[in-house]
């Protein structure tokens, strides 16, 4: 089976069997990061056009990471402001790069849709590496490799997402990732934090995180966005911390061998606890190696599917 | 003044809401009805001019309460003239133009312009409405004795909310001292704020920022308490929500003077139109989800709502293809209100006649204009249309100067054959020119 998409835009629209394919095509990718030579020919000849139109540091250093060790040109571009104020529109930023014969766009914007929005336009491969609150599909993926590494599974699985899930692109993704894959998701915040109608994606909605904690087998950390107290959605960092911030007590409450995950960058002492950080459970650096692999295995899906 | 020719519209089915409904023929003279007939053609040797309207209607040319046509200052997404084309070709003889242009309409200066603009346009009659407040910024009264002098049949802020509710109880207080209708965009700006969609499952799945029905409903309890205090005249545009509807109703079954419109958008769409980032279904209100859609046309039906106006406002193509939460809210309606309208009677939710009155009469009566019907002695605005035709929206043939409709590809039913405002036929449909037959439909043109 070949990945038959032009784009990956979302993870809402892959079946599990594209998903399973996006995971499995990491596999091969991950063992070249620890060789001493860290790079294979799969897209020499190619470019790749990083736009990042948010600031970013992981996922752009992953991104290019992934692209160079495939042997791909890779440029990668940070406009100062959203392509409103400059005047430009993003089709037209979009059609641009096209001109100059890329061949996979990697974007990361601010406002949900910018990625379907280019990619509806252009013939190049568009990969959404994160947009406003929408989606950011590649985390999922590496979430989900992360996991099937440690478990063996991602079937049946009880999964907690904890945090913001309203304001969260990581969430969004990884709700629809796993429940495609067959395991249970509840989402645990504040009725501040949760948007109308998660049951329809298929999440389970619960306030209180130490019953919430009960039993699962993975705790998916959302970073919290400090500035969002702002906007009343939560009445102080402390009060947060007491109620959803993540202790050794609390994760005793989770099976014997949870794993904890967190997209990065962790506020220490706010969503994790530094000890729970640095614990055996917590595979954060895990997902950050996961992150190129995966990254690595799209990108020669989408180039084997130009070829063809 | 110039004699004007004398027309007659023959063996159409006339329909004057609330007086007529048969099969008559419609003698103009000096730009004005003079008889509404049976057999008429038999008795009159001398018309200069015959519109043959057998199988089609015939009924009093359409009244938009709510246009923003962006002169002065927005040239590049609407003119009076473009405006007024697009109206005509709609059915459309008097629109009522609100005052968010630059500089806002707030002073006789703006109000004499947009006249001045609409006689040399000679398509649709102009009605303005003018600011409440001083640039419509919220604060300061509007010389509304002034506006009303000038010609503005109406006052309002539109786009922007009077969010301070003493400043809305003045305005509504000194208007009505000039039999003025208020209108308020009905929307909490706090509860909206950054807002881009309807907030609801379709939001939370593309990761939009939401707009709340209660920004909406907030307000309109807020401006039917008021509107009970002071005793004026309120208008509530573009009703979207199930318990907006709800709230005028109950106002109206009290007996409070209030009127209130919907959108064809909003009775035609629902929020699902927005996915894929849709920028051309994105508006203030925003689709509902549908609830509120049944909502609206139950409120249609039973005349909660009285009237059909288009909030026809033009953005120009290259706003339209922003990024979805910065592109800007918006949809033109002109030229689609009139076959969506006709869909609720196909549906039957609503009567032709019914449909017609909200349309002509309804508008006509809540602005106190004299217009929206075809008693004999007022001036000829008259529409004729195909109650069968069908055709196929396609943006680049609309005649506003814009395109941002969310109804591209959709195949209408109901097509205007001719429109006539003060006896002269200002827009002429000879089955070619801006329309095509369905067979011969385009794909619709992205964007």
């Amino acid at each position: 089976m070949s990945f038959k998409r032009k784009d990956l835009l979302e993870i809402g629209a892959l079946s599990p069997e594209e998903i399973s394919l996006l995971l499995d095509a990491a596999e091969p990718f991950r063992e070249i990061g620890g060789r001493e030579i860290k790079k294979v020919p799969a897209l020499r000849g190619k470019t790749v056009v990083n736009l990042f139109c948010e600031p970013s540091t992981r996922t752009r250093t992953s991104f290019e990471l992934a692209a160079k060790r495939l042997s791909a040109d890779v440029v990668t571009v940070s406009p100062s402001s959203s392509s409103a104020a400059k005047g430009e529109t993003l089709l037209d930023t979009a059609r641009t790069i096209e001109s100059m014969r890329a061949d996979i766009l990697v974007i990361r914007h601010s406002s949900a849709g910018a990625a379907e929005t280019m990619a509806g336009r252009v013939g190049l491969s568009v990969i959404n590496a994160g947009d406003g609150r929408h989606e950011h599909p590649t985390q999922a993926l590496l979430d989900l490799l992360t996991i099937r590494d440690r478990k063996g599974r991602l079937r049946d699985l009880r999964v907690a997402i904890v945090g913001d899930v309203a304001h969260s692109r990581v969430a969004r993704s990884d709700i629809h990732a796993l429940t495609k894959m067959g395991a249970e998701v509840r989402v645990v915040g504040p009725p501040t934090m949760m948007p109308p109608g998660l049951h329809r994606l298929g999440a389970e909605v619960r306030h209180r995180l130490d019953e919430a904690l009960e039993g699962v087998d993975v705790i998916i950390m959302l970073r919290l966005q400090l500035e969002r107290q702002e906007r009343s959605l939560f009445p102080s960092i402390r009060e947060y911390v007491r109620l959803y911030g993540l202790t050794a007590e609390r994760v005793r409450r989770a099976a014997p061998d949870v794993l904890v995950m967190h997209p990065g960058p962790v506020n220490r002492g706010v969503e994790l606890a530094p000890d729970v950080a640095d614990s055996a459970a917590a595979v954060i650096l895990d997902q950050v190696e996961n992150g190129v692999a995966v990254r690595m295995g799209l990108m020669y899906l989408l180039a084997q599917g130009q070829g063809a | 003044m110039t004699h004007k020719e004398t027309i007659l519209i023959k063996g159409g089915r006339v329909l004057n809401p609330g007086r007529w409904d048969g099969v008559a023929d419609v003698l103009i003279e000096d730009g004005r009805i003079v008889a509404v007939e049976p057999g008429l053609h038999k008795k009159i040797r001398a018309a200069a001019r015959i519109i043959d309207a057998g199988g089609l209607v015939v009924c009093p040319g359409l009244v938009d309460a709510h246009v923003h046509f962006r002169e002065p200052g927005f040239e590049y997404k609407e003119t009076i003239a473009t405006g007024g084309a697009a109206a005509v070709a709609g059915g459309f003889t008097s629109v009522c133009c609100m005052p968010n242009t630059r500089p806002v309409n707030d002073s006789r200066a703006v109000t004499e312009f947009m006249l001045a603009q609409a006689a040399a346009a000679r398509k649709a009659r102009v009605f303005p409405i003018g600011a409440i407040t001083k640039g419509s910024r919220g604060e300061e009264l509007a010389e509304i004795g002034e506006l009303c002098d000038a010609g503005c049949v109406a006052v309002s802020d539109d786009g922007v909310p009077v969010m301070d509710s003493l400043v809305m109880r003045r305005a509504m207080e000194y208007a009505s001292a000039f039999h003025l209708p208020v209108i308020d965009h009905c929307e909490d700006c706090r509860l909206s704020i950054g807002g881009a969609m309807h907030e609801g499952a379709v939001s939370t799945e593309l990761g939009l920022p939401g707009i709340p029905r209660a920004a909406e409903e907030v307000m309109v309890a807020r401006n039917l308490v008021l509107a009970e205090l002071t005793g004026a005249r309120l208008h509530l545009p573009h009703v979207s929500t199930a318990g907006a509807v709800r709230m005028i109703r109950e106002a109206r079954a009290r007996g409070l003077p209030v009127t209130a419109e919907a959108a064809p958008h909003h009775f035609s769409l629902t929020d699902d139109a927005v996915r894929s980032y849709n920028t051309q279904a994105k508006m203030n209100p925003p689709l509902r989800a549908e609830a509120d859609v049944r909502a609206v046309r139950e409120g249609l039906r039973d005349d909660t709502i009285d009237m059909v106006a288009t909030d026809h406002a033009p953005h120009a193509s290259q706003e339209k293809q922003l990024e979805f939460d910065a592109a800007p809210f918006g949809v033109v309606g002109l030229e689609t209100a009139l076959p969506l309208t006709l869909a609720l009677v196909e549906e039957g939710v609503l009567t032709l006649e019914q449909a017609l009155a909200k349309l002509t009469t309804a508008p006509a009566r809540a602005f106190r204009l004299p217009h929206g019907t075809l008693e004999p002695g007022v001036d000829a605005d008259v529409t004729v249309f195909d109650p069968n035709a069908t055709w196929v929206v396609d943006p680049a043939r609309l005649h506003s100067r814009s395109r941002n409709t969310p109804f591209a590809g959709w195949t209408m039913k109901g097509r205007v054959v001719a429109t006539l405002v003060g006896g002269e036929v200002v827009y002429e449909n000879e089955g070619t020119e801006g329309w095509i037959p369905d067979d011969e439909r385009l794909p619709p043109i992205p964007d």
